[in-house]
């Protein structure tokens, strides 16, 4: 089970619980099945095309997994994802 | 060497005495010349440690007024500055702290026709806006005219900050190639945020800054600094130079400057 860092944007589709637990041996398994978990995630995540979205990123650690192998980038049971989208406020 | 007043010796007498900073190093910052964009919850800590510091130029672009439920987090504005343009306020509670600091204040909106006048005075621009047209053309404008900009935004309880300084790190566009489109994201306003969170990312900002102004440390240049206040963890993520970047990138697509529109607000 890797751990999935969910952010304050999408709290609402976790109940509010900012990280989850969720098996998979790469990123889109991962991603699969935390849709499954808690619905609504592929829909915030991927465009119509079912390419991510260009103003989310993901890290497996401290790597964006558009430098690794995309969505096929290997993840551990220690590993830590991050779901990064970009946050604009500031005043 | 500065020529140091007794009153400067005095007042900087905290920085001086600091190897890393030194008289050398305080010449530096009030020789230094720094825009910030936005005199908000991000701007008001900036601006009013920046200002102690004896960052000698500082430029303060904001066209907006200063609003009751703005005093919740902008700690530079007061009550009486209600009504007054934000600008206009952060310089005078700058001047009560510091009259070493020549403000220059920009009453307008930033847009793909006046910013590169607005920046044209400056090294370092600091980024305290609330909405990502406004990113998205601020960061274009430092890649074009090679200026360093320190990123902070703020969402609820959340912060993130970088320093995109191109062509040796990323920029904006090399995390996040293009903004949100309008109703996927929410920004401004409607999103709520925890008055203390843009203090906390602003002063960090500030410090980068300074960092920068004095040459020591390590800026956050490919490195993006995330802080959950709710956790209280802090967390730094690498940050890569994106060979296909549309407009720091080998092959740019984006080779003028462009006024996305404003737009705010959750999907409903």
């Amino acid at each position: 089970m890797a751990n999935i860092k969910i952010p304050s944007p999408l709290l609402k589709l976790t109940n509010n619980e900012s990280e989850v637990e969720i098996s998979g041996s790469n990123v889109k398994e991962l991603l699969t099945n935390l849709e499954a978990a808690h619905p609504g995630f592929n829909e915030r995540l991927y465009d119509e095309s079912g390419s991510l979205r260009r103003f989310i990123n993901i890290y497996v650690n401290e790597e964006d997994i558009r430098f690794l192998d995309g969505e096929n980038t290997e993840v551990k049971d220690s590993d830590e994802v991050s779901i990064i989208p970009a946050i604009a406020g500031g005043k | 060497m500065y020529d140091f007043t007794e009153e400067q010796l005095e007042r900087y007498s905290r920085h001086i005495i600091l190897p890393e900073v030194g008289g050398i190093g305080q010449e530096k910052l009030l020789n230094a010349r720094v825009l910030l964009v936005g005199a908000g919850g991000l701007g008001s800590p900036i601006a009013l440690y920046l200002g102690a510091a004896g960052v000698g130029n500082i430029g303060i672009i904001d066209f907006d007024n200063v609003d009751l439920s703005n005093l919740q987090r902008q700690v530079i504005h007061n009550q009486d500055d209600v009504g007054k343009n934000k600008a206009d306020s952060a310089k005078e509670s700058i001047a009560k702290i510091n009259p070493d600091v020549k403000v220059t204040v920009f009453k307008e909106a930033l847009s793909s026709e006046n910013i590169e006048k607005v920046f044209e005075n400056y090294d370092i621009i600091i980024d305290g806006t609330d909405n990502f047209p406004t990113r998205y053309l601020i960061n274009d404008a430092c890649v074009f005219n090679n200026k360093t900009n320190i990123h902070g935004s703020i969402f609820r309880f959340e912060g993130q900050l970088t320093v995109f300084k191109t062509p040796e790190g990323p920029c904006y566009r090399c995390l996040y190639p293009e903004p949100p489109p309008p109703g996927m994201v929410p920004s401004c306003q409607e999103g709520g945020v925890l008055g203390i969170l843009p203090g906390t990312v602003g002063v960090l900002q500030a410090v980068e800054a300074v960092k920068l102004i004095l040459g020591i440390g390590k800026p956050l240049i490919g490195k993006l600094l995330m802080y959950d206040s709710l956790s209280a963890s802090l967390r730094k993520l690498n940050l890569r130079k994106n060979e296909d970047c549309p407009v720091c990138g080998k092959n740019p697509t984006i080779t003028e400057l462009i006024d996305y529109q404003e737009f705010c607000g959750i999907q409903r």
